[in-house]
């Protein structure tokens, strides 16, 4: 089993745990045995992180009025919405890019795409979100039980509507489908007396969680083979003792953070750990981070960024201020992942999903167009005699435009170039090609040193560590991790 | 020189399909034999939800109107079909093609368990999966997986859109999405990328390395053969300068040049009417049908009307009742349009809408949509329709 060098190593824990890390970081971690690293480092403290809020329940115009309202109002309630659920976006992706643990964020990233759901209320949005960050790396169980109960899952997968009188299995069908089972591993009978359990399951006018008493069926249902008067709790007791459910999960993480393909043996190792110790979360990670396997030739740099992790990642690597940050959205809605707009309740499918002609060539322009939208000693390269005629920079200019047009702002990102340069400062001259390359691709044999020589501005050490960086950043290599 | 080029074309593609050369001999008889290489289908997609019954009119239908007391269409304003159905007046250029015989209509098109959100009920319409289920892939991306595994160049499916739809998909290959031939190319032509590739060291183990290659290799190639293409031809009618009048006229040029390919794919929108529908409706509708116009004189021109198919489709139609806002709400079955000089059945294909036969107050579909694809698919593109829609679906007589 071909282990990768220690350098790749690091860096490859840093992007499948996070969103990829500095030079100076790999550094530290090269120092510390792989059990510090992941324990302290990776996993860091288990208190919950701070939350994200944009909005407070008592901003919102009370619910119980809203049938009421008038065209005007409901305009203004929908903005509040719809700007609420940008701003959510905006201070996620920031918590993404500033994060010390970036662990949570991308396991709350996980989970957001694997608890797909959509809605237009900002509140709900906000409390989902602050549900899959605090229990995301802790256990699946409460997790499960409490995104069930959030008024965007219930509102999303119509289980308001699931009463006595006339069932709804939406939501049943979909907790055992998506988020517990897999599909195969019920009959429609089990989804069917299910809902029957979930009925009276809600929420109120102020978007909390209430359980209706008056329409939900009391009577005994029979679920996997167990036979009960059961509730919506009951349910998700029954599913998690189900070790498929295990099963499911765990697969889904191996997928994600290690290997698209799956890997049989892994997976099963990971299911029965995972079982055992009662869905616990932290120790999964901590078991997928410890293992050997890992860190093999055949994972490393084998994942495709999602658009997150890409725009996220470059930021990471080089700290920038957005003039609009809604331009983050821009990113993400012209690559295809917008937060909280998952395509529909499966999530994002991921892998080569992610690329086709056009988002691909968007891809590889996007370093141009957020380093070279406001510069200041860095020419952008095309007006250079070596490069010809310009039209890099025209395109950039055109996608700019297109961009413009389309949501009226343009990336204007001011670029503190310091850290990162700081990185590099012990580096020779000569070498320095090299280790940006290493630094910024997971694997770096691809790139052709005499390629980025000829590319780069070396009017100055600042200029070419600049230039080589953006054009490594602009390659095929640079979109996996 | 241009008449020299497409004669050489059709050279090439007889001596290809001489392998099947019963069927072709049959096809000869039948007179209007083209090579199946050069047919096209133009996917027109309104976006929003497209509200049916004010497209096509129930005019002599009172449920219509009583449910509809402000915004049904008048019985003298919409333009007469047929005793019972009339097209929404914007829709000029239908009302001439539906005289001409190159219109299709088809009634109550559906599926079953229908979903009213329009991102799920789009995703349904474009991969063609059933409601219960989630496709990562396009229907017609699953066409371009069968019909091109192995091609040097993956121009058989362009949209004219910045970003590629799901329904263009495929699992190992996918359509490319353009809204300007000449920005595409200079968008990939760049020396940095170029050099890139020349130098790109394959690396086996990493299959999505050598796959993001692959992609940007075919996407300059690409970019530089739509290129070459589009330079050839330049249509001499005057389209609307709207952005479906545009895209129109781009996939008119591209239609008059030897390139390969089959499926084109444009959106128009948003017919989301929940406000205000009538002003709305209007507007887009005089769009599309101010854009259809010069395409179809600039394809009968070139004598290329019998091989191209225009198929519209929105994602769900609306309720039957209107709403208190002036405008309709996310509904059900609705109808398509089928454009073509190469129609066999013309004009109104299938009974209207039965207003007293609703669900909940919504249209029952009759058709669904995935028949309309494997007809398609099967007798206008020759592919295996059952493989790509992973299911068999009754065939429709339209071609």
């Amino acid at each position: 089993m071909p282990v990768v060098p220690l350098q790749t190593q690091m860096q490859h824990l840093g992007w499948r745990a996070g969103f990829g890390e500095g030079l100076p970081e790999i550094r530290s971690w090269m120092k510390k045995r792989r059990k510090e690293v992941v324990r302290k480092v990776i996993l860091g403290p288990s208190d919950a992180p701070s939350p994200i809020r944009v909005v407070d329940e008592t901003d919102l115009p009370d619910y119980r009025r809203q049938r009421n309202m008038g065209a005007e109002e409901r305009k203004m309630v929908q903005r509040l919405n719809t700007d609420g659920i940008k701003d959510l976006n905006v201070l996620w992706s920031h918590a993404m890019i500033t994060s010390d643990h970036p662990l949570r964020e991308k396991m709350a990233l996980f989970w957001h795409g694997h608890f797909a759901c959509r809605t237009q209320n900002v509140l709900f949005n906000q409390q989902l979100l602050d549900t899959i960050r605090r229990h995301g790396l802790g256990n699946f169980g409460t997790l499960l039980s409490e995104v069930s109960k959030s008024p965007a899952m219930l509102g999303f997968l119509n289980n308001q509507q699931n009463r006595k009188q006339r069932p709804n299995e939406n939501f049943a069908r979909e907790v055992m489908e998506l988020f517990t089972l897999g599909r195969g591993n019920y009959t429609e009978k089990d989804v069917k007396e299910s809902a029957r359990a979930f009925t009276g399951w809600g929420y109120n006018d102020m978007g909390e969680f209430q359980f209706r008493k008056n329409v939900h069926d009391d009577g005994p249902k029979t679920i996997l083979g167990k036979t009960g008067n059961y509730n919506g709790d009951d349910v998700i007791n029954i599913l998690l003792e189900q070790k498929q459910t295990a099963k499911f999960i765990s697969g889904k993480i191996y997928r994600y953070f290690v290997h698209e393909n799956g890997n049989e043996a892994h997976e099963h190792e990971l299911a029965e750990k995972f079982y055992r110790s009662g869905y616990d979360l932290r120790a999964l990670m901590e078991h997928i981070f410890m293992a050997d396997w890992f860190y093999d030739d055949s994972i490393v740099g084998s994942r495709i960024k999602s658009p997150v992790e890409l725009i996220v990642g470059l930021r990471r690597a080089v700290p920038m201020r957005f003039e609009q940050e809604e331009a983050m959205l821009v990113f993400q809605r012209v690559l295809g992942q917008t937060l909280f707009y998952p395509p529909n309740v499966a999530g994002w499918p991921g892998g080569r999903n992610w690329i086709d002609s056009s988002s691909l060539m968007f891809r590889l322009r996007v370093p141009q167009i957020i380093l070279y939208s406001q510069e200041f000693n860095i020419r952008p390269k095309e007006i250079t005699p070596e490069m010809g005629e310009g039209q890099n920079y025209k395109m950039t200019m055109q996608v700019n435009e297109l961009l413009k047009k389309q949501y009226a702002r343009r990336v204007n990102a001011q670029v503190d170039w310091q850290p990162y340069l700081d990185g590099f400062k012990e580096v020779k001259r000569e070498e320095l090609a090299e280790s940006i390359a290493q630094s910024l691709l997971v694997r770096s044999k691809g790139i052709d040193r005499a390629l980025l020589e000829k590319y780069s501005d070396a009017s100055s050490r600042e200029n070419y560590i600049k230039t080589v960086t953006i054009d490594v950043m602009s390659t095929p290599e640079y979109q996996m991790c | 020189m241009l008449i020299h080029r497409r004669r050489f074309l059709q050279v090439g593609s007889l001596a290809s399909a001489s392998l099947m050369l019963p069927k072709f001999l049959k096809a000869m008889e039948q007179g209007n034999f083209v090579p199946p290489g050069n047919k096209v289908l133009v996917v027109v997609q309104l976006s929003g939800g497209n509200d049916g019954l004010n497209t096509v009119v129930p005019y002599r239908n009172d449920i219509y109107y009583k449910l509809r007391p402000q915004l049904g269409i008048r019985r003298n304003d919409a333009l007469a079909l047929n005793d019972e159905l009339g097209i929404h007046p914007a829709l000029k250029t239908f009302k001439s093609l539906y005289d001409d015989g190159s219109l299709g209509v088809l009634n109550n098109v559906g599926y079953p368990n229908p979903d009213r959100s329009h991102f799920r009920s789009m995703d349904i319409w474009q991969s063609a999966s059933d409601s219960k289920d989630y496709w990562g892939t396009g229907w017609l991306g699953r066409f371009l997986d069968a019909q091109c595994k192995g091609c040097d160049k993956p121009t058989q499916a362009l949209e004219i859109d910045d970003t590629l739809s799901l329904a263009l998909k495929g699992n190992d290959v996918k359509g490319l999405a353009l809204t300007d031939p000449q920005r595409l190319y200079g968008a990939s032509n760049d020396r940095y990328f170029r050099d890139l590739l020349a130098k790109q060291q394959h690396d086996d183990e990493h299959h999505n390395v050598d796959y993001l290659y692959k992609t940007m290799a075919e996407t300059i190639s690409s970019a530089g053969y739509i290129q070459q293409q589009f330079k050839t031809y330049k249509s001499k009618e005057s389209y609307p300068n709207t952005e479906l009048g545009k895209n129109m006229k781009t996939i008119a040029e591209l239609i008059m040049t030897d390139i390969n390919t089959s499926v084109y794919y444009v959106s128009h929108g948003s017919f989301d009417t929940h406000v205000g529908q009538q002003n709305q409706q209007q507007r887009l509708f005089s769009q599309l049908s101010d854009a259809l116009a010069p395409f179809v004189a600039d394809l009968k021109k070139n004598h290329r009307f019998e091989d191209v198919l225009v198929m519209t489709f929105s994602e769900f139609g609306r309720r039957v009742a209107q709403n208190a806002s002036g405008g309709t709400d996310h509904g059900t079955a609705n109808n398509m349009f089928l454009v073509g000089g190469g129609l066999k059945e013309k004009g109104i294909l299938n009974d209207g809408p039965n207003l007293t036969d609703l669900k909940d107050g919504d249209l029952q579909f009759k058709v669904d949509f995935k028949s309309v694809y494997a007809t398609l698919l099967k007798k206008w593109l020759g592919a295996d329709d059952a493989a790509i829609l992973q299911q068999s679906y009754e065939h429709l007589s339209f071609i």
